[in-house]
């Protein structure tokens, strides 16, 4: 034995295979040390290849192996491996901090005050020349107005819309490939919904104002081109693959033994269909909306160029609207900087920060605890 | 009276109609796809040419290419893929590997994901605005260059971090489904050979889960060449004779090109080829990367099926 050995010795290289075998998958993996190699494979009913000659000697010793310790750099780099995990925190933490921060001296800034203070958004002036106290938005005139009802009504009937054209879509097309169609069916949907969900929602808005709006015009004769209905069915599009693929993995997690039950006791089709799966994936599907609501609220790209962008108060689906999003991506170019306008665009951002995170979360609540009244893993 | 186990008419023609309702849903959601790409195809392919891929726009841009939003672009997602992959996949293996599945600390990482993943765009914009714009450019500037605006402005890297803090969840969903999916066997086998934690996580795990985390990162640049309401306020432009030339120039960028010839053209019927020709470039980009995701995605899971 060469005097230089030292017992046990330290491991220089670990190395791992995996082999994947018609009879399954199995492993080899060798130790060496500078005493030898030691070569093993992992499933029992394959021969185990044979260990080397130094490997003797190795194992004779005291078959302890001696780890060398690991490098100190490992240490550091699980550290900031668990700092880089709490990105997302810090994320959404920032988030809230800059855009509160912006929007609060809405509060108090004697500055901002001079333009507008948060009562005098949410009630109806009397502005000069007009008739009789109103919610105005016009942010950019001699007087700028800052009355914010008229875009919260904006973004309301857009997204009425587009709820209203996108969830019994989607609803249904989960509940065909889900229930009565073939899996070479469900194979070209999936993908085809993932595809409508990747199309950039710039390119919706597009589609939305050179093809869309003018269709809808010819065919209705319209008065506005852009209007409610053209955004919202535009927005439709976006809410789609969200509410889809949600429900129809809601669909889908209805336990086979319900439905046979159901079918076993002479139910028809459409009864199993809509008295059995229809509730007990119900939870589901409001999850669904949930998320397709709270895509709906906040596009921007959609509803800034279909939209029409004009401030007006009225429930007419047919008139332009304009949304929060759109005021804030069409605004915030041209603002000065730290002023009252300014202020109120990150006002409006926070707004709907907290209305999309209210409405996702619960959305994501819903759905963690349907997963585990199934029974499958979150 | 009915014979037993035999459907009446009535239920036949429910079933029948709740079949077709539903199948029409179906065949309505394909049309619109259809129609969509069919009519960007069928007005951008004639414009379609290399020249286009490779002029800058000219004359108002009612002329020209788009050389310089796709250059901006790549300049974009270079610069968000550098930065989001690594903090994505970090995450992920934290959430895997190491937390314990339902410590508080894992639940409240999980709700900010999903938190994130529902911020609208735009208030992405307003927080890189509001955080990069005006909070760290400001500071950088007054320790780096001594006062000189040179990254308190919009730029190239504020836009990148921007879109990096949009994609974090589409890496590290898709990352951590990769890790989700690798046999416990394999982690015990590595660290039975006395390999430790962090060996048997970066020799075993991470190559094993590398196809998850191209998938992720496919789909983050996917995102990043498509979305536009985040970057309008930090750092594109809309038009710029000039390539970016380092992190503190402006940009131009596909999604950015195809809202600006849309809605700000002088000339509508003069851009409308161009634009046509833009959203067939953007539409490729995105179904092509989105359909290497799908592949790589499907073949990791075949090979996981396979093994068990």
């Amino acid at each position: 034995m060469a005097p230089s050995l030292r017992f046990p010795p330290p491991v220089t290289r670990l190395s791992l295979k995996r082999h994947t075998a018609s009879t399954g998958p199995w492993f080899s993996w060798t130790v060496s040390t500078n005493g030898g190699t030691i070569s093993r494979s992992l499933q029992s009913s394959l021969p185990s290849s044979t260990s080397s000659a130094s490997a003797d000697r190795l194992g004779t010793a005291n078959g302890r192996l001696n780890l060398v310790p690991p490098p100190r750099w490992h240490g550091v780099a699980e550290v900031m491996l668990k700092l880089m995990a709490f990105s997302a925190i810090a994320a959404v933490a920032l988030i809230f901090i800059f855009i509160a921060k912006e929007a609060l001296p809405l509060l108090w800034s004697h500055e901002v005050h001079k333009e507008v203070t948060i009562g005098k958004m949410w009630t109806a002036q009397l502005w000069p020349g007009y008739d009789e106290a109103s919610h105005v938005w016009q942010p950019v005139s001699d007087i700028p107005k800052f009355g914010v009802w008229p875009l919260i009504i904006g973004s309301l009937k857009v997204t009425f819309v587009a709820m209203l054209a996108g969830v019994p879509v989607a609803v249904g097309a989960a509940l065909y490939v889900s229930q009565f169609a073939g899996p070479r069916l469900r194979e070209i949907v999936k993908p085809a919904i993932e595809m409508l969900a990747a199309i950039p929602s710039v390119v919706l808005g597009f589609f939305a104002l050179i093809v869309m709006a003018t269709v809808l015009q010819d065919w209705f004769d319209l008065e506005s081109r852009l209007n409610a209905v053209v955004a919202g069915v535009a927005l439709s599009f976006a809410v789609i693959p969200v509410v889809f693929t949600i429900s129809e993995e809601a669909f889908r997690a209805v336990p086979r033994s319900y439905v046979e039950a159901s079918t076993a006791l002479g139910a028809a089709r459409w009864q199993t269909v809509v008295r059995v799966v229809l509730p007990a994936a119900s939870p589901g599907i409001a999850a669904g909306v949930a998320l397709g609501l709270g895509r709906a609220v906040g596009e921007t790209m959609i509803v800034l160029m279909a939209s029409g962008n004009a401030a007006l108060a009225n429930l007419d689906l047919l008139d332009s609207v304009r949304t929060i999003p759109a005021t804030i991506a069409a605004e915030l170019a041209e603002v000065v900087f730290g002023g009252g306008h300014y202020t109120v665009l990150f006002f409006l951002g926070a707004m709907l920060f907290t209305i999309t995170g209210v409405v996702n979360f619960s959305g994501d609540l819903i759905i963690q605890r349907m997963k585990r009244k199934l029974g499958v893993a979150a | 009276m009915t014979a037993p186990f035999q459907r009446s008419r009535r239920h036949l023609a429910v079933d029948t109609s709740l079949r077709v309702a539903t199948g029409l849903a179906t065949t309505l959601i394909l049309a619109v796809l259809a129609i969509i790409v069919i009519d960007v195809i069928k007005n951008g392919w004639p414009k379609l040419t290399l020249g286009f891929l490779f002029e800058a726009p000219r004359e108002g841009m009612t002329a020209g290419g788009i050389f310089p939003a796709l250059i901006g672009t790549v300049a974009l997602v270079l610069v968000m893929t550098i930065a989001v992959v690594p903090i994505g996949v970090a995450t992920a293996i934290y959430l895997n590997e190491y937390a314990a599945p339902s410590s508080r600390i894992t639940r409240a990482i999980r709700v900010a994901v999903n938190n994130l993943a529902g911020v609208p765009s735009i208030v992405f914009g307003l927080f890189g605005l509001g955080f990069f714009v005006q909070f760290v450019g400001p500071a950088i500037d007054k320790t780096l260059f001594g006062g000189e605006r040179v990254y308190a402005q919009p730029a190239l890297i504020w836009a990148s971090l921007t879109m990096a803090v949009l994609t974090l969840p589409v890496v590290i969903v898709a990352t951590e489904e990769a890790l989700r999916a690798i046999p416990r066997d394999l982690r015990e086998a590595s660290l039975a050979l006395g390999a430790t934690k962090f060996q048997t996580i970066f020799r075993v795990v991470v190559p094993q889960a590398a196809p998850g985390i191209l998938t992720g990162t496919i789909l983050a640049i996917s995102r990043g060449a498509g979305e536009v309401a985040p970057i309008m306020f930090t750092g594109v432009a809309y038009f710029l004779p000039k390539l970016p030339e380092s992190f503190s120039s402006q940009f131009m960028h596909l999604g950015n090109h195809v809202y600006t010839l849309a809605t700000q053209s002088p000339d509508v019927d003069a851009t409308k080829p161009l634009l046509y020709a833009t959203v067939t470039v953007l539409l490729a980009l995105t179904f092509s990367l989105n359909l290497a995701a799908v592949v790589v995605r499907a073949k990791m899971r075949a090979r996981i099926a396979s093994a068990r």
